[in-house]
């Protein structure tokens, strides 16, 4: 069994509410971190590496130091729980079962950051959880964690709980400061960055929910002893939902020195594919990021086993690796079809486009238009290349990074299933019938040897 | 035209205090969903009107941020809205089948309403359920694992409750 440091408590009956969490060890960390300035909490967040769960992986402690202090201006914290990347859904798990954890996080938070109001944006179609963290702020507050003067500390803090409305672009953390002041989900422009001027003019961090689980466990063992936790930049531990073509999907906490072969095929996680079934290829940290043929998931093009890291993910760059991104881990058995699922990561990422740009706004109808033609028999061979080439003009010529994330799966899909798309093309009416199936996809890779 | 009751207005004028003085435009959103809920499903000019005049915001405001988001319908929808996901992971699970089986069985396609008003079919894009494919949202109520079965009964039940 791997560290728990967040789900340590997972089958406590009863840790939903206070009096269980906090016969477990809950608002320890509070209690602590009150003793503690709040420029000291800072250090220990940088200490212990921790970086955003949110998908950018940006140093946590970084971000904080960075956030601006004018005088008698408020500033504020705003916990980004819209997530909506397709493949994840680990936020609305701490939400739904460990909600004092989440308060906890969010209290310690506030108070390193001067925030006495701090803001949940919540996805809305998540209609049930604002209703599930409002009882956990409430009992927080008649316990004296919440409030005016927060165990005599002379710090008050309220949380409160902002409903969205269905929007993946509020996930963006401009989009979702403009659409917490009341307005359509458009991207501002960068500078001003959130830190100096976010939510009405205002400084403002914006975090992940499980970036702001993880300070509770950091307060509670230290900045030092968290960073010895897993390899390299990936400290500590991180949640990855697990879904597709597995028998066990759902919510893993796992610390970042486990391989990809382990986290899928042992029992303690994804418990290997139904059916026995053969791996073909996997999306390993939400719809964004390169999906990658079975063979360059579980080792790298020099031949090293995957490790489930920031690092490890990633070795290869654009070329032959992929990103641990939002932790959305996304599994394809040889049956699946992957030009079908890249025509429904067009479809997505068209559909939630807030238009501001015309590349992305254009491009990602485009392409939308030209996978639906080649997935149902009416694609041409030039397609593929007019793909490619559209994407290559979208990425970085857009004013947020919605762009690239539409770019991104589309250019990993023809690099490395190049061959699955033209026989689309090439196989109209067979194509209609049955998919193509595992193909080369899981071979061993020839690894060039060193000179 | 909607109009909130007394302790709904209570409600909201403690929702609008979450938010600095002068800034009770941020309450819009929130306001959004307690009028389309209480205007049957859906936003009407006048629903939009009414919170805005809440709010004391200009009407094209609300009509700019109601059009913007998925959440919110600018036209009738029926009793039950049926959102089935259908992005990649819910696809890999069968999720297109599920949407098929629903067209068939109520006779209408997507984004339509049944003649009985009670059912309107709206495919989704990611809900966040990925791991519990395929799904769909109903409501303030995910329904997770589909299969036909399931649709079966859930459909059934819905109908019981109509007639009830
Ligand atoms: C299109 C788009 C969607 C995003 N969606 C989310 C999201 O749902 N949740 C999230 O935490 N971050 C999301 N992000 C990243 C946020 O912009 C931001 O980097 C993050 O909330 C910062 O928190 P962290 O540093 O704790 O990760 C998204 C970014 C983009 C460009
Ligand atoms: S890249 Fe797309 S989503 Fe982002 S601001 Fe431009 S149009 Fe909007
Ligand atoms: S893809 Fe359907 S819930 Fe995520």
């Amino acid at each position: 069994m791997g560290i728990k440091l967040l789900l340590e408590h997972d089958k406590v009956e009863g840790i939903r509410y206070y009096d269980a969490y906090r016969k477990h060890g809950g608002y320890r960390a509070a209690e602590k971190a009150f003793k503690m300035s709040p420029a000291d909490i800072v250090e220990e967040v940088k200490k212990s590496g921790l970086r955003g769960r949110g998908g950018a992986g940006f140093p946590t402690g970084m971000k904080w130091s960075f956030l601006a202090k004018p005088e008698g201006v408020p500033r504020h914290l705003v916990c980004n729980a819209d997530e909506s990347e397709p493949g994840t859904f680990k936020d609305r798990y701490l939400m739904e079962f460990h909600p004092h954890l989440f308060i906890e996080g969010l209290l310690i938070s506030s108070f390193a950051l001067g925030s006495n109001a701090t803001y949940i944006y919540i996805r809305g179609e998540y209609a049930w959880i604002p209703d599930i963290l409002e009882q956990a702020i409430a009992e927080a507050k008649n316990n004296g964690w919440l409030g005016k003067n927060i165990l005599g500390s002379g710090f008050d803090c309220e949380i409160y709980v902002h409903r969205g409305a269905g929007a993946y672009i509020c996930g963006e953390e401009t989009a979702l400061i403009e659409s917490l002041e009341g307005k359509r989900g458009n991207p501002r422009m960068k500078p001003p960055f959130p830190a100096i001027q976010g939510v009405w003019m205002r400084p403002t961090v914006v975090n992940n929910v499980e970036t702001i689980a993880a300070v509770v466990p950091i307060i509670n063992i230290g900045g030092d002893e968290y960073a010895k936790i897993g390899i390299g930049k990936s400290t500590g531990t991180k949640l990855m939902s697990a879904c597709g073509n597995i028998n066990k999907p759902g919510v893993y906490e796992i610390d970042m020195t486990i391989s990809v072969e382990e986290f899928i095929f042992s029992d303690e996680y994804c418990g290997g594919i139904p059916k026995g079934k053969k791996l073909k290829a996997c999306i390993p940290g939400g719809s964004s990021v390169p999906i990658l043929p079975a063979n360059l998931l579980l080792k790298t093009a020099k031949g090293e086993t995957r490790l489930m890291n920031y690092e490890s993910m990633s070795d290869g760059g654009f070329v032959s690796g992929s990103m641990i991104g939002s932790g959305g881990f996304e599994v394809f058995d040889e049956d699946q079809c992957v030009v079908r699922h890249t025509m429904t990561l067009a479809r997505f990422y068209n559909h939630e486009s807030c238009g501001q740009c015309s590349p992305c706004r254009e491009g990602t109808g485009w392409m939308y238009k030209i996978l639906k033609n080649i997935e149902y028999g009416k694609g041409k061979m030039s397609d593929i290349d007019l793909l490619w080439d559209i994407q290559r003009k979208i990425e970085g010529n857009t004013i947020c990074p919605l762009g690239d994330a539409a770019a991104w799966p589309i250019a990993a899909a023809i690099r490395h299933f190049r061959d699955e798309f033209e026989w689309h093309v090439l196989n109209p009416d067979e194509s209609q019938k049955r998919n193509y199936g595992l193909a080369h996809y899981a071979d061993p890779i020839h690894v060039a040897a060193t000179a | 035209m909607i109009k909130f009751s007394e302790e709904k207005l209570k409600d909201i004028k403690e929702l609008i205090s979450h938010y600095p003085e002068g800034k009770q435009k941020s309450a819009l959103i929130p306001l959004l969903h307690l009028a389309q809920d209480e205007n049957g499903g859906w936003l009407d000019a006048s629903a939009m009107d009414y919170v805005a005049e809440l709010l004391q915001i200009l009407p094209i405001e609300v009509y700019e941020v109601a059009t913007f988001y998925s959440m919110f319908n600018t036209k009738p929808v029926g009793k039950h809205l049926l959102e089935v996901c259908r992005t990649g992971p819910c696809m890999l699970n069968g999720s297109d089948q599920i949407i098929d089986y629903i067209k068939e069985k109520l006779g209408i396609s997507e984004g339509e309403t049944t003649t009985d008003g009670l059912f309107t079919l709206k495919p989704a894009e990611c809900l966040g359920a990925c791991g519990y494919a395929p799904m769909m949202q109903l409501g303030k109520t995910y329904r997770e694992h589909l299969t036909k079965e399931k649709v079966d009964k859930l459909i059934d039940e819905l109908r019981g409750q109509a007639k009830n």
